[in-house]
């Protein structure tokens, strides 16, 4: 049995009480999440686009790290819920000197704030941050270096369930970055727990972290043979400063490898869909013809981020204040 | 356990009185989902034009923050605006009447009606709140421990069963 | 003054002697072991009976926070933690600030060291000017002033030109020279084991080869250089059987681990808990076992705590961004005797570990209980089961991840020089 990072995202009860990571959660949970995000995708065609479940709750963003995307869908996610939303980019002292992150947290608890959602360029940063606040509030990890990305994994589970109507019997396969990529680490956890056929992971070994097999992964360091058969095809972001010799040759090279053509798109199933976290690096990870192509679902996945992000944050909220149901 | 109170005599009756409010472009819509159950059979009995919507108020409870999301919240469906519609909102029990107050929330989130009239197969005392329903199919007397539970039995008739409630709550 | 110390259990690896036997001492020395002579009139007597008596423990890494981190930790605070631990010499790493590269600071340390009056303080002195892996030191003006040993800390020295020369300039005295085996570019940023926890984590990791590279290269140069080398705290099973192979070879080579590394491994990380975090990392339970086997084989000549001790703010950070080690001082004895208690380690290795081989290794006699020897020793209740917690501690730092566990030995006196520096109280 591995050691879970799981544990301290549920309260005594068995509440989901943080969102900081998938590995852990039972597979009801997130199917939970996925119906109820469902229900919330219809919000976008009322004339009142709003519900109250979070009304009078302040949802502070607290971004460690600069991503306009996502702090924009959190926000968006929030206000729909009626909450009141503050947006922090904040930058901390990455040594022990001066502020440190629990110090800046503490004063914004302190202003009563009942949802902390946070990106932070260290591992770990969202659990920290969870373990020492009281027990009414709650943390959604919108990124934390390179451990997890779990909403991110959590809308593009939303986009193939709608695609792929399910998960039985589908081959998954994540191309790139793995080693640097929190989202990736994300999806496998959310694809395996949600019980897909196969997940492989394709890249040179300088990307592929070691021993990812232990997480239920196939490595495949070639794509023709990767992509062979696959329902989805997952691509992640190549930051370009990693690029240059570091761990890879060069754009060309990685681009002629592993970056994702109609050519070799061919080699996965007829009606595999192509899916990027975004953003885009065009012509590097991706062809301009494939991610804006009938395959791709890249947009979508950006709209059903609010509906997921929505959900997440009324399945963390709700019962918060205890009791039972009254008529 | 007290006799069951069966539906389809008071459906009729309940047809007869929505008939007579003359009601201009109406649009029915049942609460989620013994309101759903109910507005059914008054649709297939008034043999309305507009298709029926249903509506599940999970997202504008007002106890979300003390029991949370129902697990099996679904989404809401309204087949037509309801923009200067005159709207025949059903549901199977009035009771406190916060159901029907987040049912008017979320009709509002769609839209303006012309108009909103409530029709309940039950009524019964406890009101929380100043509603009241223009067509009442029948009223109960029933104790605050007593639960009116709409059930679809084998021949798929409705009927209400009378329940002691085992713990504080439910949902009326 | 004459003290005896009767009935007690004695463990004194160094003469092999493992059973009931009485001490007697007379001022600063031991005058004999065994059966109590008729004529010796002992001043006071100390009932060791159902109790262990060992050489007073020698700790070949402990990081005092004197000078230059105060705020942390002193030598008056460490050295009595040490005390309550049973240790009566310890060894600090040159990483001071300023550094152990002076005779002047050198002496300065010791002397404070001896103004507590707990446990002894044996430098290391710098290995490079300022660390910096350039130029060499007054090594042997150093080793004049006390100095036991040369070492660049944690700081790689990563011109192999210049380790050489280190090495060689350190044999021409014979100065033993303390090594931290590691590759500074496979070490990299890396705060955690390469493995399947790092890649779960998404930590940046230091594989297996930071070490073992490390570990080859300097054994290639102790070959050719003659220096008296010890490897310090190793982390790898790999680096045992490199260890053990240039042993086999006749290298003069030495080893020591720290208790941690017998007892842990990456999977006690969980949840990022920064508690476990240490510099080298805690590897796999096949090289925690691996590690247990190399003191048993005598590969690992020593156990030392690796004594860091950090003020509360420092684990409270991300996991890549907190502060390494472990404040062990007080637990290397109890945890080193529940490895015995378990069937790990033989007792008179693991005594031996913690008492004469590390005496040894500095050049310095201690850590035995032979007639004449300084009167340095501890009494120990092998059977007090206590729980560890903060309020027990000696040490300034409070970085334990043993708080909360129950130790299933207790130190109840420590000797200095026949003098008690350390007694249980209650």
């Amino acid at each position: 049995m591995m050691p879970s990072d799981s544990a301290v995202q549920f309260d005594s009860s068995g509440r989901l009480r943080h969102f900081l990571t998938i590995n852990g959660l039972p597979r009801e949970t997130l199917t939970g999440i996925l119906d109820t995000a469902e229900s919330f995708m219809s919000f976008g065609q009322r004339e009142i686009r709003k519900v109250p479940l979070l009304r009078g709750r302040t949802v502070v963003n607290l971004f460690f790290e600069a991503s306009t995307r996502t702090r924009t869908t959190f926000e968006i996610a929030a206000k729909r819920l009626s909450a009141d939303v503050i947006n922090l980019n904040a930058a901390r002292m990455s040594t022990s000197k001066g502020e440190t992150i629990l110090d800046t947290v503490r004063t914004l608890e302190a202003m009563h704030t009942d949802m902390f959602v946070v990106r932070d360029s260290a591992s770990g940063a969202a659990h920290l941050i969870a373990s020492h606040l009281p027990s009414h509030v709650r943390v959604i990890n919108a990124g934390d270096g390179r451990h997890a990305h779990p909403t991110q994994a959590m809308l593009d589970m939303f986009t193939i369930r709608r695609e792929k109507g399910g998960f039985d019997g589908l081959c998954v396969a994540i191309v790139g970055d793995v080693l640097h990529s929190r989202v990736a680490r994300s999806q496998i956890h959310a694809l395996s727990t949600l019980g897909v056929a196969e997940v492989r992971v394709i890249g040179p070994r300088t990307l592929i972290p070691t021993e990812i097999e232990s997480m239920g992964v196939k490595v495949f360091a070639d794509m023709a043979e990767g992509l062979s058969g696959a329902d989805v095809v997952m691509m992640l972001r190549l930051q370009r400063e990693r690029m240059e010799g570091q761990l890879v040759p060069s754009e060309q090279e990685y681009f002629s490898r592993y970056g994702l053509t109609e050519e070799k798109l061919r080699h996965a199933a007829s009606d595999a869909i192509v899916m990027h976290p975004g953003p885009i690096n065009r012509g590097l990870e991706i062809a301009s013809s494939v991610a804006d192509g009938e395959r791709s679902v890249i947009l979508s996945q950006v709209t059903n981020g609010i509906a997921v992000r929505m959900s997440i944050m009324a399945t963390l909220m709700g019962g918060a204040d205890g009791g039972e149901e009254t008529g | 356990m007290t006799n069951p109170i069966l539906l389809a005599p008071i459906l009729d009756q309940m047809a007869a009185d929505i008939q007579a409010l003359d009601l201009e472009r109406p649009l029915m819509i049942g609460i989620h989902t013994g309101g759903a159950w109910v507005a059914e059979e008054l649709h297939r009995r008034l043999e309305l034009p507009s298709p029926l919507g249903t509506l599940d108020i999970s997202f504008y409870r007002d106890d979300f923050s003390r029991v949370g999301l129902n697990p099996s919240v679904r989404s809401s469906t309204l087949p037509e605006s309801v923009d200067d519609r005159a709207v025949i909102l059903v549901d199977d029990v009035l009771y406190t009447g916060r159901t029907l107050r987040a049912a008017l929330n979320e009709i509002f989130s769609w839209g303006r009606p012309a108009v909103v009239r409530l029709a309940v197969a039950l009524d019964r005392p406890g009101r929380e709140l100043p509603i009241q329903a223009d067509v009442v199919g029948q009223r109960v007397e029933l104790t605050p421990e007593r639960q009116a539970k709409i059930a679809r039995g084998e021949d798929g008739a409705l009927r209400f069963d009378i329940l002691t409630r085992e713990r504080r709550g439910g949902s009326a | 003054m004459k003290t005896l110390i009767r009935g007690g259990h004695v463990v004194d690896p160094a003469n092999g002697l493992d059973g009931l036997a009485d001490i007697a001492i007379e001022n600063d020395r031991i005058v004999f072991t065994g059966a109590a002579p008729d004529d010796f009139q002992p001043d006071q007597e100390i009932d060791a009976t159902g109790r262990l008596v060992l050489p007073g423990l020698v700790d070949l890494c402990v990081r005092l926070r004197e000078p230059g981190e105060e705020q942390k930790a002193t030598i008056a605070s460490e050295t009595e933690a040490a005390a309550a631990g049973g240790i009566t010499r310890v060894v600090c790493p040159p990483d001071t600030s300023p550094l152990i590269d002076t005779p002047a600071m050198a002496n300065m340390i010791r002397q404070r060291a001896d103004a507590c009056g707990f446990a002894r303080v044996h430098p290391l002195g710098a290995l490079t000017a300022g660390l910096a892996g350039e130029r060499l030191t007054d090594m042997a003006m150093l080793a004049g002033a006390g100095c036991v040993g040369v070492s660049n800390g944690l700081r790689a020295v990563d011109n192999t030109l210049v380790m050489r020369r280190a090495m060689q300039y350190a044999s021409t005295y014979d100065i033993p020279v303390f090594l931290t085996p590691q590759d500074p570019w496979l070490m990299g940023n890396g705060v955690i084991h390469e493995g399947e926890i790092s890649t779960r984590l998404g930590l940046p990791a230091i594989p297996e080869a930071a070490e073992t590279v490390g570990v080859a290269r300097d054994l290639a140069l102790i070959e050719t250089s003659g220096a008296r080398a010890h490897m310090a705290n190793l982390s790898c099973g790999r680096s045992v059987a490199m260890v053990s192979e240039g042993r086999q070879h006749g290298l003069p080579v030495s080893a020591s681990v720290a208790i941690h590394h017998l007892l842990l491994s990456e999977r006690d990380i969980g949840a990022f808990d920064t508690r476990y975090k240490v510099i080298p990392p805690l590897r796999t339970e096949r090289d925690r076992d691996a590690l247990i086997a190399g003191v048993r084989d005598g590969v690992i000549g020593v156990i030392c705590s690796d004594h860091q001790p950090h003020g509360a703010d420092a684990k409270l950070a991300p996991f890549s961004e907190a502060a390494a080690g472990i404040s062990g001082i007080e637990t290397l004895l109890p945890l080193t005797l529940s490895l015995v208690d378990r069937g790990a380690l033989p007792r008179l290795a693991a005594i031996a570990a913690l008492t004469i081989n590390p005496a040894r290794i500095i050049g310095v006699d201690a850590g035995h209980l032979s007639p004449g020897a300084i009167a340095d020793l501890c009494i120990v209740n092998p059977s007090h089961r206590w729980q560890f917690t903060p309020e027990k501690m000696h040490s300034r730092g409070r970085n334990s991840p043993f708080l909360g566990v129950e130790l299933g030995a207790r130190v109840e006196r420590t000797l200095r020089a026949g003098q008690t520096v350390f007694e249980l109280s209650g």
